[in-house]
């Protein structure tokens, strides 16, 4: 495999895990890296709230807008093996934005990859799936079905 | 003019202790928590959210409690408190073609593919106070149904495939995305900038001007080819990551709406459009965003703007809650020196009335004695 290649991969990889984490309350990630014997690391950037504009566009699909914006925490996280990662979450729980940027070093870490993929993202993102088919099926349910009424002698 | 005045200290400390105290309420009852405002009166925190222009159901909550349900007094705190952040920069676009939709239902098409889903909704209620919600009302589990994975297409699109309505206006190169929080407002303005106006909006303020175009003060034939309401995903380039990151998702509510169609000697006649967007679940204030929004658009599409709805200036200028009622309650405060200099002239001229009375019927009376 050549080096772009691995590149985007991994890149791939690592959106994929910040978009389940994304999704979880600090503690369910803590929880789940408690399962793991976690390598040294340190804080590259203590986290901080801030604001990002959010965008929509004119009719869903045109030229772009600014909506409002919207809470967000960040934090960036350096493993002893020199592996850094980023978290980005949506609301003010620095902590979170820590723990994803921890997952986020560790996904790119050959050492403990696999692991934080089987131990903390996989099972967040079935209970991931779970939560939006529950919500989908309560949505289902009010789905109109029309029929016609049938009018006159017939 | 405003001038200091010194006094009034202890009057005002005292004010805010009572506030306080009054804000509580009688402290026999429970008091009442933001998980609370955010769950159960969570359309509030929507409107909070949208019109305070930030996305945050918590510190919408807080608001909501400081103000003592006072909507706009909280959305002045939110828009106060998004001051105090630094920000980050601006998110992808948001697909709204991608919603997790809980609510979809269009007026226009009965068959839409992915269908009419109600989701939680006031329509077809009767609208009856209902007396088994006062107290320890437990509702009954939401049925669950087979949940299809067909995609569900905004209605625009569909119509747009065959050219029956107008295609949304596409970003020119390279050109900046307006921001009013950034830039003073300066007329004519585009659609970017009205858009962000109209969706921070006061809910009043539009549904009055949407009603109006309704009523024929700029009538444009509206129908609701959408409303959806759902959750989107949030992405954001990092610069520091170096790649577009997820930062969880959001609740849009989003009206399309369909209005009178033009043509020309050059092009073939189409339905033309309006749109709302705003957050959370926010049904009345899109659709009347959408109806301005369109309303807004005379000029664009070449017709008279004879209209309130259709003069961006007035709009655009009175849609702020916050700024209005900043203008309007400002005439309760200290206003003594003005006052006082207006009284000053007033006692003037009513002197110069009298004696110029006066002596008028000096001279009547004098002019009576001498017939």
């Amino acid at each position: 495999m050549d080096q772009v290649t691995q590149h985007n991969d991994q890149q791939a990889q690592r959106k994929a895990a910040m978009a389940v984490l994304a999704h979880a309350e600090a503690g369910e990630i803590a929880a789940r890296l408690r399962n793991l014997s976690l390598p040294d690391h340190q804080d590259l950037r203590t986290p901080e709230n801030g604001l990002v504009m959010l965008r929509g566009r004119v009719g869903g699909d045109g030229a772009p807008f600014n909506l409002g914006e919207a809470t967000v925490s960040r934090a960036a996280v350096r493993l002893a093996s020199g592996e850094v990662g980023f978290g980005y979450t949506l609301g003010r729980d620095g902590e979170k934005a820590r723990l994803i940027a921890l997952c986020d070093a560790l996904v790119q870490s050959r050492d403990f990859g696999g692991a934080v993929e089987r131990d903390v993202i996989a099972p967040l993102r079935e209970q991931l799936m779970v939560r939006r088919k529950q919500a989908a099926a309560v949505t289902a349910a009010t789905k109109v079905d029309f029929y016609t009424m049938v009018r006159g002698e017939g | 003019m405003y001038v200091a005045v010194k006094g009034g200290e202890r009057a005002i400390e005292n004010a805010h202790r009572l506030l306080a105290h009054k804000r509580r309420g009688d402290q026999s009852v429970a008091e009442i928590t933001l998980d609370q405002i955010s769950e159960q009166l969570g359309l509030a925190v929507d409107r909070v959210m949208s019109e305070g222009s930030l996305y945050d159901r918590e510190l919408a909550a807080l608001a909501i409690k400081q103000a003592r349900g006072d909507l706009i007094e909280a959305i002045f705190l939110v828009r106060a408190f998004r001051a105090t952040l630094p920000r980050f920069g601006a998110s992808e676009p948001v697909d709204t073609g991608a919603m997790r939709v809980q609510r979809r239902v269009s007026a226009t098409f009965k068959d839409i593919p992915g269908g009419q889903i109600l989701g939680p909704t006031f329509d077809y209620t009767h609208r009856l106070l209902d007396p088994s919600l006062a107290e320890g009302f437990v509702p009954e589990r939401p049925a669950a149904a087979e949940a299809s994975t067909a995609p569900t297409p905004r209605v625009t699109d569909i119509l747009g495939r065959d050219g029956l309505i107008e295609s949304s206006p596409e970003a020119e190169d390279g050109a900046s995305v307006g921001d009013l929080t950034r830039e003073p407002l300066n007329f004519p303005a585009d659609r970017d900038l009205r858009l962000q106006n109209l969706a921070r909006g006061d809910e009043g303020f539009l549904l009055a001007m949407g009603y109006s175009t309704q009523r024929g003060y700029g009538r444009n034939h509206p129908f609701v080819g959408e409303i959806r309401f759902g959750e989107v995903e949030v992405d954001f380039v990092a610069e520091d990551v170096g790649f577009a990151v997820p930062l969880g998702a959001i609740e849009l509510t989003e009206c399309q709406m369909v209005n009178q169609f033009k043509g020309s000697a050059t092009e073939a006649p189409c339905f033309t459009r309006g749109y709302g967007l705003a957050f959370g679940q926010s049904e009345r204030k899109t659709m009347s965003m959408a109806l301005v929004d369109r309303a807004l658009r005379a000029r664009e599409l070449g017709e008279e703007a004879l209209a309130p709805a259709q003069d961006e200036e007035f709009v655009m200028s009175h849609s702020d809650n916050v700024q209005a009622t900043g203008f309007v309650e400002h005439l309760k405060l200290p206003h003594y020196v003005d006052f006082q200099s207006e009284l000053g002239l007033l006692r003037k001229l009513r002197q110069e009335f009298s004696k110029a009375f006066a002596d008028a019927n000096t001279q009547d009376a004098m002019k009576e004695a001498a017939e």
